[in-house]
């Protein structure tokens, strides 16, 4: 038998019953429930008298609508507040754990995941979120379903999958300083497109993912669906082990050591093949700017926008000239001379302790440039909060004039108060810069917490190598 | 879910890439604990010159007519034509229930991303895959035909155009199967109720923190 890849080896773990045509029933192990993408697939279990498989499996959270000011009044918005109500509802009457609004554990549902250990090796990981992808940085097989799969898993525990080709994403070398897991990310769908990876599943390994800590993996991983892969993920190691150890989820004592030897097998043989196969000099990435509406408008913070005349095809002149309408841009403008309005730190791509600990270190002692309007920093979670507190994080983002605000998506998709007016131009360390994503007509640029950060020092992009 | 054989339809063409289900149906609409009424609001963001909110009555709201489905020749269209990636970013089920509720039924396009080209087929709606040079001569006919129209056979699997040609496309025959009889998935895995409770059983023994 020839050497099996990662994915192989969670696959066929996994699968429960083949059909002829080859589409199989995957077993589902985690199960993480959100208030958008969850109401209609409890009413279809109740409108069928259905009862879920197995509840321990599942586990909710508020994020999407959650406000991120004041919580002690509850949600102001009625639409926002009936469908957490709905959830809340949901989760008494079926027996499901929910992490509600005001509890410690709080946060965005891929933040919460790995931190309560509630994701661990070698799981299969689903939740109705496309950013589920987060979760293979553990080496685990996870994806985002819709919300009829959200029905099918809570009333089977299973999902019919029909297997994905294999990508290996090779990043070699030593990243520089200033060059953080959001670039290479940004890089790499700059380098494949937002379609690259469609059809396959993806891991990233190499000496520069090694390197990365795991709150770098799971950016990465978070961004793979931003490449058009379902699912990325990351091979175990000794940094992954380490990072369960005293979860509040994890196995414990003696399960926890037979667990971590199972854990360490989660690598892809040597001679795996693999359907398609990239490398990357880790030591050639730049910070990374997008200056358009789908996340492979990417450029190097030392570039510039690009003139649609040079798209490689009719589409993609199309495209780029729509994007630079919409993006109020013009072809050739250095990104250093872009002026921004607003700064949001935050989202299930970067919101963890690492990401906020970066963008401190840069406004620590000076202050949000006067064009700024607002310079928001939302913590992942309510433990993530808590720590960047005990780290004084919170103390330095204040005296910078940045907002240190309660965790949850808030405007990585403007479903709460928190969102871009129309034409507001935003340094965004989220994962969309789709029109509307951040509130209608805003315009999002995507970058690292570092280079967010320091933009809203500085009033425009910056090179942080340099600042 | 709704089952789907033949349809003729006709035909909206939606001229550009990357198509992401933000665009499709827009947040402030996911609020919704229901899974109908998304129709008025597809691609809100293009099709209304005003910001929508949810709750409005879109029949009295600003057209935006430069928009393909706000012209009258447009109008009634259930088959819609579009360009590669099409459903890409947000796994919002929402997106193929604003299609659907629309009133498209199938969707034709070089390439769609994984998640909602799987969502389509839970709730009746066809997307097919045709070469993207293909596509591109459907968009040339389409522009200039006046009530174009395509007959999608999904048990045969060919698109037939108005001048009788028959173009082939891809299906999975379990998908293709569940979506001919208009059949409930979770009834049909049900049936393997003995094999999912086998698995556990087994995983129980050889990885037993999962099931702390």
């Amino acid at each position: 038998m020839s050497g099996r890849t990662l994915y192989d080896k969670l696959w066929d773990a996994h699968v429960v019953h083949t059909e002829p045509d080859g589409t199989s029933l995957l077993y589902i192990d985690r199960h993480l429930v959100h208030e958008v993408t969850s109401p209609q697939a409890f009413e279809g279990l109740k409108l069928a008298h259905r009862k879920p498989w197995r509840t321990g499996s599942a586990v909710a959270v508020p994020d999407h609508n959650v406000p991120t000011t004041d919580r002690s009044k509850g949600i102001a918005d009625p639409v926002s507040r009936l469908q957490v109500e709905t959830l809340d509802t949901n989760c008494a009457e079926f027996g499901i754990t929910e992490f509600k609004m005001n509890d410690i554990r709080q946060g965005i549902v891929h933040v919460i995941g790995p931190e309560e250990g509630l994701t661990l090796p070698g799981m299969t990981v689903v939740c109705g979120d496309s950013h589920t992808s987060t979760h293979g940085a553990f080496g685990a097989l996870a994806h985002g379903i819709g919300t009829s799969e959200v029905e099918h898993v809570l009333a089977t525990q299973c999902l019919w999958q029909k297997k994905s080709k294999a990508m290996l994403i090779r990043v070699e070398g030593e990243l520089g300083r200033g060059v953080t897991a959001k670039d290479v990310a940004l890089a790499i769908i700059g380098e494949i497109g937002t379609a690259g990876g469609t059809g396959y599943a993806v891991e990233f390994a190499g000496s520069a993912i090694r390197s990365l800590s795991m709150e770098g993996r799971m950016t990465l991983c978070n961004m793979a669906i931003e490449a058009g892969a379902r699912a990325g993920m990351v091979a175990v190691d000794d940094k992954t082990i380490e990072y369960f150890r005293g979860r509040p989820f994890a196995p414990k004592g003696e399960l926890f050591e037979r667990a971590a030897a199972y854990w360490k097998t989660l690598v892809s043989d040597e001679e795996a093949k693999f359907d398609a196969e990239f490398v990357l000099d880790a030591t050639r990435i730049k910070p990374q700017v997008t200056w358009g509406t789908s996340p492979e408008m990417v450029v190097t913070v030392d570039g510039k926008v690009p003139d649609p005349a040079d798209a490689p095809s009719e589409v993609k002149k199309h495209d780029w000239e729509r994007a630079l309408k919409y993006m109020g841009l013009e072809a050739g403008t250095a990104i250093e001379h872009i002026a921004i309005d607003k700064v949001f730190i935050g989202s299930c791509t970067n919101s963890r302790i690492e990401d906020l600990r970066e963008a401190a270190a840069v406004v620590k002692g000076k202050k949000k440039a006067a064009n700024v309007k607002l310079a928001m920093v939302v913590p992942g979670s309510g433990l993530v909060k808590q720590q960047a507190e005990q780290e004084g994080l919170d103390k330095i983002f204040l005296d910078a004039g940045f907002e240190w605000r309660e965790p949850g998506c808030s405007m990585c998709l403007a479903m709460n108060a928190d969102r871009l007016e129309p034409g507001e131009r935003c340094a965004s360390t989220s994962n969309r810069n789709f029109e509307g994503r951040q509130g209608a007509g805003g315009r999002t640029h995507l970058v690292s917490p570092a280079m967010a950060a320091a933009a809203g020092i500085a009033g425009h992009f910056v090179d942080v190598r340099n600042f | 879910m709704r089952a789907f054989s033949q349809h003729t339809g006709l035909v909206a063409p939606l001229d550009r890439a990357n198509v992401d289900t933000d665009a499709i149906i827009p947040k402030q609409f996911l609020k919704s604990i229901k899974r109908s009424g998304f129709g008025p609001n597809l691609f809100d963001e293009w099709r209304y010159l005003d910001v929508g909110e949810p709750g409005q009555d879109c029949s009295t709201r600003p057209l935006n007519p430069d928009f393909v489905l706000n012209q009258p020749r447009y109008q009634g269209a259930s088959i819609l034509l579009a360009r590669e990636n099409f459903g890409c970013g947000s796994s919002r089920e929402h997106a193929p229930w604003a299609l659907e509720d629309y009133g498209f039924r199938a969707i034709i396009a070089p390439s769609f991303a994984d998640i909602f080209y799987n969502n389509c087929f839970k709730n009746g709606i066809l997307p097919i895959v045709l070469d993207a040079a293909i596509v591109d001569r459907l968009f040339k006919e389409c522009e200039t035909s006046e009530g174009y129209a395509l007959t999608v056979d999904l048990d045969r699997q060919t698109v037939t155009t108005p001048g009788g040609e028959a173009i082939g496309f891809e299906v999975d025959a379990g998908r293709k199967y569940r979506l001919l009889n208009g059949l409930d998935d979770i009834g049909l895995t049900l049936l393997l109720s003995d094999k999912i409770k086998a698995y556990e059983e087994r995983r129980k023994v050889e990885a037993p923190w999962l099931f702390a």
